[in-house]
């Protein structure tokens, strides 16, 4: 009986000195969220960075949660409406205007975050995140797009290297198309989702100025693709599907997917894809930069930045600055790419020729130098359109031209609607 | 005081307010998570909103806005063709499968169960089995199917003609164990004098079905269409999960009103928009629950 009050007294007492050690640790430890979404390599980066910079910091503890991509940006919102939530958040650069728009992030601090610094150490497409004179977000790493072969079956359609022209990059798809007796596919020359994935970005940036246009207007807010060059440029998209038949949308799930299995010859995607191939057996594939048209060339870049939320205020508002300046620091930005697959933010990272000559990554790095990002003013209804666009082409039989004129004037109004005109 | 009070109340009084106090529960609770949600609803419909900020007075505009929208009249189109082709489809093979089961004694139990399943198993999960089959070849089911009867290829979900029809196909089917049970409990419950009756008539089956049985069963029939109606005029699982990017498409083909109110509400932040559109579909579950009780009412007087 005695023996066992005595073990209740110690039970207790360490229960109380572990309280009062833990209350004296906490009286001036901050405690921050930071919220991404789930992907592997980015969570497996993300805890690395957090375990470095929490021994170098131990009175700031960072709770990382993550959950999946399809409730992201949905989960995000509620939750900082709700006052809860991240301090710091991961969001894609084209929401910007949208998390800014409804209050659920706020500029970042002048004095932690200089814009000369910026301006001089970033790469020029990460001023898609200054809005009304701040900046509101900064990304660790940056994104282009590439094209992805598989070098067997190119040797077996006797095709050698990589297509070099808009052109060459037509002759190769239907080349590497294979059907069988009834005329199904089974071998996609050239895979495109739809409109979905990278390939709305690929018709903006990179079609649409090949023929010679313009997605966009200087300032921003008139939408300019639906004119001869925009219905060329999606003539040659559409193409694919309709006139050439070397992609069908949807052939064994998604084009990355087709391409992982060894059944699409070319591909377009992102260098976050190269893991995903890597992993992928008896997948024997190079990368080269995106094929030119008239001797120039042209790219998307695209960034997941970090931003401070609307929450978080006082001494967390200075803990999430901290870390931040830690995710866009040099050291980052190479864990991130030896982690990751995705390209270091500044140049003077990035642009090294161990970097530029890798036989991965180096094409994504070199399409850095040529490649645009567009400011979006709401991401989603705006790929929207372009999957429309191409849906009408394909499965409607409609010219390309009324394709662009009806999705293009609903595109304009979400813009009149934004800025106020 | 509160003493004094009781004690001058009679045993009726004491035991209403007793009672009361018991439904004030479920009461209370349906107040707050049910009427109020429908009280803002109706109220943010007239403001624009966006979650975070101040809601602001708007009038009519989300409505005007609405009304404007060819999307809206396309969505709103789809929706009742989920409900007004699906409704018929599912009873009538309900109906024809519990009438069959409900004469045979070997195996009813499991050939039941297997039709019950699917009204247990998640929405969400069906749909991408669905989607898995409607893929081309060489993954999709149907397509290789149809490949061996030498029948082309079908785009299914991929075609503006055949989208809606093929989404609708896993939601007709995850009713059927639901609709198939109360038609059986139906059919169970008709006296078996009637049938004894009929017999020595001499009534053939057709005449026993058309005379006896469907007369019996109309209460039953009434409240599964008013049922899957409703059912289908909610639809969202199967078209969420079914269509590429959750978009409702191809060229909004699937798109039916609550997929419309929630990317309003959680992709575009315009909770007005958003509670604007649930107060037409509000209207729409009112106007087509009272028709069909009315419908239902009249025919009770005339017999």
């Amino acid at each position: 009986m005695e023996e066992k009050l005595k073990n209740i007294k110690l039970y207790l007492f360490s229960i109380f000195g572990s309280l009062f050690i833990f209350s004296s640790i906490s009286a001036n430890a901050v405690e921050i969220e930071y919220w991404q979404y789930e992907y592997g390599a980015r969570v497996e980066a993300i805890d690395k960075l957090i375990a470095n910079f929490q021994s170098a910091n131990p009175d700031i503890t960072i709770k990382h949660t993550y959950f999946p991509y399809a409730d992201y940006r949905k989960k995000v919102a509620i939750a900082v409406a709700a006052g809860d939530g991240p301090d710091l958040v991961q969001l894609y650069y084209g929401w910007l205007n949208d998390y800014r728009d409804t209050g659920l992030i706020q500029p970042l601090p002048k004095d932690v975050f200089s814009h000369d610094d910026i301006e001089s150490n970033f790469f020029k497409m990460v001023s898609a995140m200054k809005a009304d004179g701040d900046y509101w977000g900064l990304p660790t790493a940056v994104r282009s797009l590439a094209l992805f072969y598989n070098n067997d079956l190119l040797k077996e359609a006797g095709l050698s290297g990589p297509p070099e022209t808009l052109d060459d990059m037509v002759n190769y798809a239907k080349k590497l198309t294979k059907r069988d007796g009834s005329g199904n596919l089974i071998q996609e020359g050239m895979a495109f989702d739809g409109g979905i994935g990278q390939t709305h970005h690929f018709f903006r940036e990179v079609l649409v100025r090949h023929f010679g246009g313009k997605p966009f207007s200087d300032d921003g807010q008139k939408v300019t693709y639906n004119d001869a060059a925009g219905a060329k440029a999606l003539k040659y998209l559409t193409d694919f599907e309709k006139t050439h038949k070397t992609t069908q949308n949807g052939f064994m799930n998604r084009g990355q997917d087709a391409f992982a299995a060894g059944k699409v010859g070319l591909y377009i995607d992102g260098s976050f894809r190269i893991s995903k191939f890597k992993k992928a057996e008896g997948l024997n594939f190079s990368i080269s930069e995106l094929p030119g048209h008239n001797g120039t060339r042209y790219n998307f870049s695209s960034f997941w930045a970090n931003a401070l939320s609307s929450k978080a205020e006082g001494a967390k508002k200075d803990a999430a600055a901290k870390f931040l300046k830690y995710l866009t620091s040099d050291e980052a930005m190479q864990i991130w790419l030896d982690t990751v697959g995705e390209l270091p933010a500044k140049p003077s990272v990035a642009l090294v020729d161990e970097n530029k000559q890798h036989p991965l990554y180096g094409p994504f790095i070199r399409g850095l130098d040529y490649a645009t990002a567009t400011t979006f003013v709401s991401e989603k209804p705006q790929r929207q359109s372009i999957v429309d666009a191409y849906d009408m082409v394909v499965l409607q039989d409609v010219s390309p031209e009324d394709a662009l004129a009806k999705v293009v004037k609903k595109e304009q109004e979400l813009f009149d609607d934004f800025f106020g005109n | 005081m509160f003493r004094s009070f009781w004690e001058n109340l009679t045993i009726k009084q004491k035991l209403a307010i007793t009672a009361w106090l018991f439904l004030a529960i479920p009461i209370i609770f349906y107040i707050t998570i049910r009427f109020y949600p429908t009280y803002e609803a109706f109220y943010v419909s007239f403001m624009k909103w966006n979650l975070l900020g101040a809601k602001k007075y708007i009038g009519f505009k989300n409505y005007i806005r609405i009304w404007g929208d060819e999307d809206f009249w396309i969505v709103l189109w789809n929706t009742i063709k989920y409900a007004i082709i699906g409704v018929p489809i599912s009873l009538l093979i309900s109906f024809t499968v519990a009438y069959y089961l409900n004469e045979i004694r070997f195996g009813h139990q499991t050939i039941r169960a297997l039709y019950f399943i699917p009204f247990l198993t998640t929405a969400v999960a069906m749909a991408w089995v669905w989607r898995w089959f409607y893929q081309p070849m060489p993954i999709g089911y149907f397509n290789i199917m149809l490949s061996w009867i030498g029948i082309p290829q079908q785009p299914f979900l991929r075609s503006v003609e055949q989208a809606l029809y093929s989404v609708m196909a896993p939601a007709v089917w995850a009713g059927l164990g639901f609709q198939i049970v109360i038609f059986i409990a139906g059919l169970r419950a008709i006296p078996k004098s009637h049938f004894e009756a009929a017999e020595i008539d001499g009534a053939g089956r057709l005449q026993i079905l058309r005379e006896i049985i469907l007369p019996a069963l109309k209460p039953t029939t009434i409240f599964l269409i008013i049922i899957s109606t409703i059912g289908f005029l909610r639809i969202f699982d199967q078209v969420y999960t079914m269509s590429e990017d959750s978009a409702g498409g191809p060229l909004n083909a699937t798109k039916p009103l609550v997929l419309m109110i929630y990317d309003f509400a959680f992709d575009e932040f315009k909770l007005g928009r958003a509670s604007a559109l649930t107060v037409i579909l509000f209207l729409l579950l009112l106007f087509v629950s009272i028709l069909q009780l009315w419908l239902a009412r009249n025919r009770y007087a005339k017999k």
